[in-house]
């Protein structure tokens, strides 16, 4: 009797929890379509876009700078040490170039927008909505979610491929440091070589990735502060979520565009 | 002008307004009273369309709340929020400008800047105020600016939401006034949720007093005190003993 009793609990947490996750995905759904539909649709603040062009992307410069940078030295170092186990040394440039303006350049850079920016943006509504804010705009005529999420959205989506570029070139310039200065490679070759084996399908398709991850970064930002609970508490946790949820989503679909691209 | 009739409204479980009928008339000011959590706040959000009443219908000048063009019903509406609701973001003139420089007939942004120091100096404050920030601002100065933001526009009608929490006695005092004179120059119908029964006194024409959901009793200030309603007494005399059950 006690463990039909076990069992029925445990299915019933199972469920709760998938119905809590269905319901959490739908409503983050309906918030994107509200959002792309918003952004159609007059009045436009362009001065408010301004100014996240410049929060979101600008401010985002140094941290998606310094991540490539490493990045790109490491992953020099990594593939040189591997490809010496079967004589492939040479082809540390193009593997960097390849792997950073595919794959590192948007995934990483989206990770740590991720932290930066999502984090940033739920603290903003959430106190926002905690303190009257977004009540007070909409008793103003002005709907909130024009005036505060379509600005973030489109500046993070149009920001993002921007940071991706420049990470890509910084990721690339750290593999040719670290190339050049410490695995003895010729700054000409090194340079050939980058360009050689790059596509132009490389680099649009991380462009195309980054995005998306722009697009999910400030819409789990503001999905997590605009409907952030109460006190102060209500904002760590849209915080939180908001952080989290935007990491798992840029791997996720990371993962879907990866095989929308490089499959077919 | 304002009309509530049987609305109801419930968060899960919790059934915060079980039926409220409420009438406001053109150029009255109206004071909600009730203990915390009675559904004071939910009605008035409710009339302004922040919080949908699962029923019951809610009138201003005889249109349906719920339904025609949403900026033309809000454009009728200044609010004074409880803690001010001042975006954080922008200088005081911005804030008391915010509608002025936005939408149909918005103003250039020198006329806009003229006219908000206009209304900071009507709420008693300096020019010099101006291109600081909320966060610059004591608690009353705050409320000052919430007030002018509200009434920037010269709005028909004017919400205020506990305009005197978190104030002392003088400053409430002042605030209480301000209120008045205000509601008195612009003619406005004016809709007060307190519990603060000094500011009950100053503002109201008419008083509500909301208790479990539903209005328990209403009628002139001036009949509050004779009203013989047992829950009306207790609360206006502040008594730990009577008909609301006060948790110790």
């Amino acid at each position: 009797m006690q463990a039909l009793t076990f069992i029925d609990n445990t299915l019933a947490s199972i469920g709760r929890s998938a119905l809590g996750l269905c319901a959490s995905v739908g409503r983050i759904i309906m918030f994107a379509a509200l959002t792309i539909a918003h952004l159609f649709r007059p009045p436009f603040y362009f001065r408010e876009f301004a100014q996240q062009l410049l929060t979101i992307g600008y401010f985002s410069l140094p941290v998606v700078g310094l991540t490539a940078l490493f990045t790109g030295g490491a992953l020099a170092l990594q593939i040189y040490s591997g490809g010496a186990r079967f004589n492939a040394e040479a082809v540390v440039p193009s593997v960097v170039a390849i792997a950073m303006v595919r794959e590192l350049g948007p995934v990483l850079g989206g990770l740590m927008v991720a932290g930066r920016v999502s984090s940033s943006i739920a603290a903003e509504l959430g106190t926002m909505r905690v303190t009257e804010q977004i009540d007070a705009l909409t008793t103003l005529s002005t709907n909130p979610m024009k005036y505060l999420v379509v600005p973030r959205v489109l500046a993070a989506t149009l920001a993002m491929p921007v940071l991706a570029f420049i990470g890509d070139v910084i990721g690339i310039m750290g593999g040719f440091l670290v190339g050049t200065q410490r695995l003895d490679f010729n700054a000409s070759t090194y340079i050939n070589n980058t360009v050689d084996f790059l596509e132009v399908g490389d680099v649009t398709s991380g462009l195309v990735k980054a995005a998306a991850f722009g697009f999910i970064v400030a819409l789990m930002g503001c999905y997590h502060g605009y409907n952030s609970g109460r006190g102060a508490q209500g904002v760590g946790k849209a915080t939180t979520n908001a952080v989290v949820s935007a990491s798992v989503l840029i791997l996720a679909a990371n993962y879907i565009l990866t095989e929308v691209f490089f499959t077919s | 002008m304002i009309t509530l009739q049987n609305v109801k409204k419930s968060f899960g479980p919790n059934h915060v307004l079980r039926g409220v009928d409420l009438d406001i008339a053109k150029g009255e000011s109206m004071v909600i009273i009730g203990g915390s959590g009675t559904g004071k706040s939910v009605a008035l959000k409710c009339v302004l369309g922040l919080i949908t009443p699962d029923s019951g219908k809610i009138t201003v000048n005889g249109a349906d709340a719920t339904k025609g063009d949403r900026d033309a019903f809000l454009a009728q509406f200044g609010m004074l929020f409880q803690g001010g609701a001042l975006f954080d973001s922008l200088s005081v003139w911005q804030n008391v400008a915010f509608r002025l420089m936005r939408g149909k007939g918005k103003l250039s942004k020198s006329d806009a800047r003229d006219l908000a120091i206009e209304k900071l100096r009507r709420v008693g404050l300096k020019a010099d105020v101006a291109d600081r920030f909320p966060a610059e601002l004591s608690g009353g100065m705050q409320k000052r600016v919430g007030l002018a933001r509200a009434i920037a526009a010269e709005p028909e009608i004017i919400f205020f939401d506990e305009p005197t929490t978190g104030l002392d006695p003088i400053m409430s005092g002042v605030i209480n006034e301000l209120i008045r004179e205000i509601v008195v120059e612009m003619g406005a119908t004016a809709m007060t949720i307190t519990h603060d029964m000094s500011s009950v006194r100053a503002i109201a024409d008419k008083v509500a007093m909301i208790h479990e959901g539903v209005v328990q009793w209403t009628g002139p200030v001036a009949d509050m005190d004779t009203s013989g309603d047992p829950y009306l007494d207790q609360f206006i005399n502040a008594r730990a003993e009577g008909p609301i059950e006060a948790v110790r």
